[in-house]
């Protein structure tokens, strides 16, 4: 049995994703609860999203503590993702968090939700220092630790890979399916591809840009002659090596010992095996975090809520505002 | 194979006696992660980019290596071993007066570079050779870009300040005002006057915030 300090709830409503996890002070998951927004066409809309965000919270929050097994009246503290992430989706969450903590008199800590992806994939992990690889729908970061902040070395100058991925795939006319996102439709595809065919591969130092690629990949669709498989299979190759290419570069510029990949996208197989090849050859230890923590979820939120707390990192709630554009690196991390 | 002067994540850089010449061989690494059609492209694509870019640079009036041979099968470059020191290791004991000498000519190199579109993409002290005639030469250009970007210029001079601030810390401004002067004589006051804007406005930006 773990001795009970305290519970953080954390709230998680950045994007297409309304969680809510509860997390004990040391470090141990009651409940991770996430109900998704699946849009009927396109992309998130982002008044339909924080509309479901509006309607399925009170749920996802009861069923977070019966999940726990433990009542409102006991937690400790309330975390919720500040930012960055789309305005009213943030808002429903900042809105609950709020609402909670006056109701129950507890403290509010607001949290970066690129810090939450990290500090969960190395409490999860066991990771100590790494070069992280945080990729997703709205984010493409390579960070590290240096001088008391996550210092963003490379990151995309346009979309994000995850955006890149998806836009193509609907172009493709590919659907997703439950527990199945068009990256994994994509990731089913490029494996029967075989031919390859070479697309924009953009690096600008550590930076990356994806835009080109799309935009290559989605005119290859129209023109057709080339099959789908093999424009999934050329479209992945290039987008992985390239991310490969900037967290080797980082990891060579660092000298850390560790990669941590996290984020929707950490989820496919093929971005996995090469960084992995990478990391053997700089003999770095390579660790990806589990779906569960990878994509945006609500324990991620309650632990980063966790450190903040212990260092006194509260949020007073008139500085509770939602931070559409918060960068990784602007947050103090006293914890490390 | 000669001496492995530096091991990089992109490249090697071995010192070798070839054809009577001492010469510089950089060999790009090739990278097991990606499939072999993928890396055999980039290899041959910039290991043809970057005796482009050193050409255009001499044409600049920028001294640059001489490059003697291109192999594309291996990646590599074979070039002049230019003699001389990096100006990272002389900078900080020099007197102050012929810090800010050096600094002048290193801005005007740069500022010759941007007039004629070319970013250089990594602009640090190392990457620079005084030969004992006291040219300064630029070498590296594995990162260069052609651009005539206010925003591109702006990424090269703040990286070229990033890379004072970590090996020259005492004298950062001295330096980087030496260097502005410099630059200025090439690009007109008006245009010096704008990219040192775009400059600020980087390291305002949150992912430069520790330099605020």
């Amino acid at each position: 049995m773990w001795r009970r300090e305290g519970y953080c709830l954390g709230i998680e409503s950045t994007a297409d994703d309304f969680g809510v996890g509860i997390v004990s002070f040391n470090g141990k998951v009651l409940a991770n609860v996430n109900d998704v927004y699946i849009p009927e066409k396109g992309g998130i809309h982002p008044r339909e999203a924080s509309r479901h965000h509006a309607m399925v919270a009170g749920r996802v929050l009861s069923e977070a503590f019966e999940r726990a097994g433990i009542k409102p009246k006991e937690v400790d503290v309330i975390a919720f993702s500040q930012g960055p992430g789309l305005g009213p989706c943030l808002r429903v969450g900042a809105t609950a968090a709020r609402a909670l903590a006056s109701y129950l008199n507890k403290p509010l800590v607001g949290v970066n939700h690129c810090l939450a992806h990290i500090e969960i994939g190395r409490m999860i992990g066991g990771v100590k220092d790494p070069v992280t690889l945080y990729v997703s729908g709205g984010n493409t970061i390579v960070a590290a630790f240096e001088a008391r902040r996550y210092r963003v070395f490379g990151e995309t100058l346009d979309i994000a890979v995850g955006n890149c991925l998806d836009v193509f795939a609907r172009e493709a006319g590919l659907k997703p399916k439950a527990g199945k996102p068009l990256g994994a439709v994509v990731e089913e595809l490029a494996l029967k591809g075989r031919k390859f065919i070479h697309l924009p591969y953009t690096v600008k130092g550590m930076d990356l840009s994806f835009s080109g690629l799309l935009t290559a990949a989605i005119s290859l669709l129209r023109e057709g002659r080339h099959s789908l498989e093999d424009i999934c299979y050329s479209f992945q190759e290039i987008a992985f090596s390239m991310l490969t290419e900037v967290t080797e570069r980082a990891l060579a510029h660092t000298e850390k010992g560790e990669v941590l990949l996290t984020g929707g996208v950490a989820a496919n197989r093929r971005l996995q095996e090469m960084l992995r090849n990478m990391c053997e050859e700089h003999g770095a230890r390579f660790y990806v975090v589990p779906k569960e923590y990878a994509t945006d979820n609500g324990a991620m939120i309650a632990w980063t809520g966790v450190l903040c707390y212990r260092y006194g990192l509260i949020t007073p709630v008139e500085k509770s505002f939602v931070k559409l554009k918060w960068r990784l690196d602007e947050v103090e991390v006293p914890w490390i | 194979m000669g001496v492995l002067i530096k091991k990089g994540a992109e490249a090697n850089i071995y010192l070798e006696d070839w054809c009577g010449r001492k010469v510089i061989f950089k060999r790009r690494n090739p990278k097991k992660y990606r499939i072999p059609e993928l890396d055999k492209m980039i290899q041959i694509q910039r290991t043809k980019h970057e005796p482009q870019m050193i050409h255009k640079a001499k044409e600049a009036g920028v001294p640059t290596p001489i490059i003697f041979m291109v192999d594309l099968n291996e990646a590599t470059i074979i070039m002049e071993y230019v003699e001389g020191k990096q100006v990272k290791q002389i900078l900080n004991d020099l007197p102050s007066d012929e810090r800010i000498k050096i600094c002048q000519q290193i801005g005007r190199l740069v500022g010759k570079l941007h007039k004629n579109g070319i970013i250089h993409g990594d602009l640090t002290t190392s990457n620079m050779i005084l030969t004992d005639h006291g040219n300064i030469v630029f070498i590296d250009f594995g990162l260069s870009e052609q651009s005539m970007d206010i925003e591109e210029r702006g990424v090269d001079l703040h990286l070229m300040k990033r890379s004072l601030a970590s090996t020259h810390y005492q004298y950062v401004d001295e330096c980087f005002n030496a260097i502005m002067e410099g630059y200025e004589e090439i690009m007109g006051s008006e245009t010096a006057k704008e990219v040192l804007k775009r400059v600020r406005e980087i390291e305002r930006r949150g992912r430069y915030i520790s330099e605020r």
